[in-house]
């Protein structure tokens, strides 16, 4: 899994690429995940399933990072770790792990507002899967 | 596909012709060098693609500070028909009200400057600020619903604040059609206790002074002399906001699909005015309203507090009186003259603020001789500005202007280009205290990221969608 910054005049986005779908979410969440906080300093210490179902990989896409901006915003977590069981037509199953947010001892950088649908794309490119999302932060 | 051509000194044409699919042609408000600006990144396209929704009236508009945002671009606006047009929640943003209010004082920065870092790191303390932070007031579900309904109404209720700041309120501080009912229990999460912080990012609460007054008898009636201290607040609706913005989003986004519509952007997805989802969606957008201005009003208030703590003395003693607050990411029903006619639109502002001339129904009765103020938050190194609401503006724009300087570098170039301690250094030596939770972080907000304020507000000026009534400069800077 690869990902890097999209320059953005007013916010910032993320491009991915992966072997799998699975690894595609994943690697989309650490993406977001490392443009909010310093990973190095997040541990896994609790965990939180999550399931969700969409209309399309786009709005499944937008709803699972929605979904982990949602357990920041208001169960105050850091995640580091996140192990997507299955990618299956529009559902997604998985399984998150990182800790509450300590400001004494996480280096906190920007606070995302939400995963925009804006020239979103999840598609598969070649043998793999591409990603692009642009935040609203 | 052919290109924007200049149709005045201050204003743009975006022909229909420029993206096939377009209704209505779209216009920037902006001198050679903003507009170039504006073509740098994919604002103009943006501009393009809002003129593809239903029901658009007039143009797609944009305010001299327009840069790429998601959906609209950021200094959008767009006016809809009330029978055969649509509101979209990407119309608005996810920092839904996000907005702006100013503190007038009765002190001068001679009374200030001494105790100045002193009394930043009083205001720091006492004001929540920052990613993850708990607000200060643990509201219950039953005090939120009536915060959604009733706005700043209910903060003074509450003890945050005075009657009179309700009367320099924007809509007497209260959005009307709030409906807590169509609010997710999710948003409500969200927001439980995130009243009364200030959020990270652009948002800040400055100490500023007035450098100079352009017009006096608007400045006077606003309160405002040169050498006079004043105190700006610039925060949103927080996580609540947030979350009613992407609730909605996935709402329209099926209702687009049901109806079959082909739009430019997925970000654009909306719904027809008068359908239940729209209805909805306002009626959830006017909760997050009012959530945003009671947050202002509680910040507001931890001001006061901080002042009567470090000067020894009341508000009201202090002269601590709310200038006005306006919201700038707003979707509100409104009356205009389209094509000679008088039509109930409704307006979209993303990054544009209403910007109404005396005698309108909805300036404040304290300012209906001179019209409405219009605040416009600068970047932490130069200016802010206060404006004042114009005729022009009624007949050009739906009744807007701008609503700040406009970025205009990314925030990873900004970063990669300045650094955090050299800027607060930098600023330090102009004489501005800066407090900032992460100081790597101040390098995004950086001066040079932003277009120059006064450029904006000037071709606004120019172009007659405000006036100029003062220009504040910063003297203290609290960041998340």
């Amino acid at each position: 899994m690869r990902f890097n910054t999209i320059e953005h005049t007013a916010d910032i986005g993320i491009e991915v690429e992966a072997e799998s779908l699975e690894e595609l979410f994943a690697g989309a969440a650490r993406a977001m995940f490392s443009i909010m906080v310093d990973l190095d300093g997040v541990s896994a210490v609790l965990s939180r399933e999550v399931s969700l179902d969409a209309s399309d990989l786009v709005d499944l896409m937008f709803e699972w990072l929605n979904e982990l901006i949602f357990l920041v915003s208001a169960n105050r977590l850091v995640l580091c770790d996140f192990e997507v069981g299955s990618v299956s037509g529009e559902r997604l199953e998985a399984t998150v792990r990182g800790e509450e947010i300590d400001s004494g001892r996480h280096s906190l950088e920007l606070e995302i507002k939400a995963a925009t649908f804006h020239e979103m794309v999840v598609e598969e490119r070649g043998e793999g899967w591409y990603a692009r999302v642009i935040f609203d932060v | 596909m052919s290109g924007a051509r200049r149709i005045g000194d201050f204003a743009w044409e975006i022909p229909t012709d420029f993206k096939p699919g377009m209704r209505v042609p779209g216009v920037v408000f902006a001198d050679e060098e903003l507009f170039e600006a504006a073509g740098r990144d994919k604002a103009l396209d943006q501009v393009a693609n809002v003129a593809f929704l239903q029901g658009i009236v007039g143009r797609s508009l944009a305010m001299p500070d327009i840069h790429w945002g998601y959906g609209f671009p950021i200094g959008g606006v767009a006016a809809f028909d009330e029978s055969s047009g649509v509101v979209s929640p990407g119309g608005v943003g996810f920092d839904i009200s996000c907005g702006v209010r100013l503190l007038n004082t009765g002190l001068t920065e001679d009374e200030v400057r001494p105790g100045l870092r002193d009394l930043m790191a009083t205001l720091a303390s006492n004001i929540p600020k920052g990613l993850g932070t708990r607000g200060r007031i643990h509201s219950t579900e039953s005090v939120l619903r009536k915060v959604l309904t009733r706005g700043a109404r209910e903060m003074v209720g509450m003890g945050y604040g005075h009657e009179e700041d309700i009367d320099h309120t924007e809509r007497g501080g209260a959005y009307p059609g709030a409906d807590p009912a169509r609010v997710s229990a999710r948003a409500f999460e969200r927001g439980a206790d995130q009243l009364g912080t200030l959020g990270s990012g652009n948002h800040f609460l400055e100490v500023q002074v007035v450098e100079k007054i352009f017009m006096e008898k608007e400045a006077r009636a606003f309160g405002l002399h040169e050498g006079q201290v004043t105190v700006m607040i610039h925060s949103g609706s927080r996580g609540f906001g947030h979350q009613v913005c992407t609730d909605y989003l996935q709402v329209m986004d099926r209702v687009v699909n049901r109806l079959g519509w082909e739009l430019p952007d997925r970000q654009l997805a909306c719904a027809p005015l008068g359908s239940g989802e729209a209805d909805d969606y306002l009626a959830a957008m006017a909760c997050a309203c009012n959530y945003a201005i009671a947050n202002r009003q509680a910040q507001m208030h931890w001001t006061r507090e901080s002042f009567e703590q470090f000067f020894k003395a009341s508000d009201r003693a202090l002269g601590l009186h709310l200038l006005f607050d306006v919201s700038h990411n707003v979707a509100r029903m409104e009356d205009h003259q389209v094509d000679g006619r008088r039509r109930r639109v409704c307006v979209h502002r993303k990054g544009a603020t209403a910007s109404f001339p005396a005698g309108h129904p909805d300036v404040p009765a304290a300012y209906s001789e001179v019209g409405q103020p219009v605040l416009i938050p600068g970047d932490m190194g130069t200016h802010s500005y206060v404006l004042v609401g114009t005729e022009t503006a009624m007949k050009e724009s739906f009744g807007s202007t701008c609503h700040g300087a406009g970025r205009t570098m990314s925030r990873s170039k900004a970063k990669k280009t300045i650094r955090g301690p050299e800027l607060k250094e930098r600023l330090e030596r102009q004489g501005i205290v800066v407090l900032a939770g992460n100081v790597k972080m101040l390098a995004e907000e950086a001066p040079e990221a932003y277009k120059d304020v006064s450029r904006v507000v000037d071709v606004c000026q120019g172009a007659g969608l405000s006036s100029k009534v003062a220009m504040l400069r910063p003297m203290g800077v609290l960041k998340g």
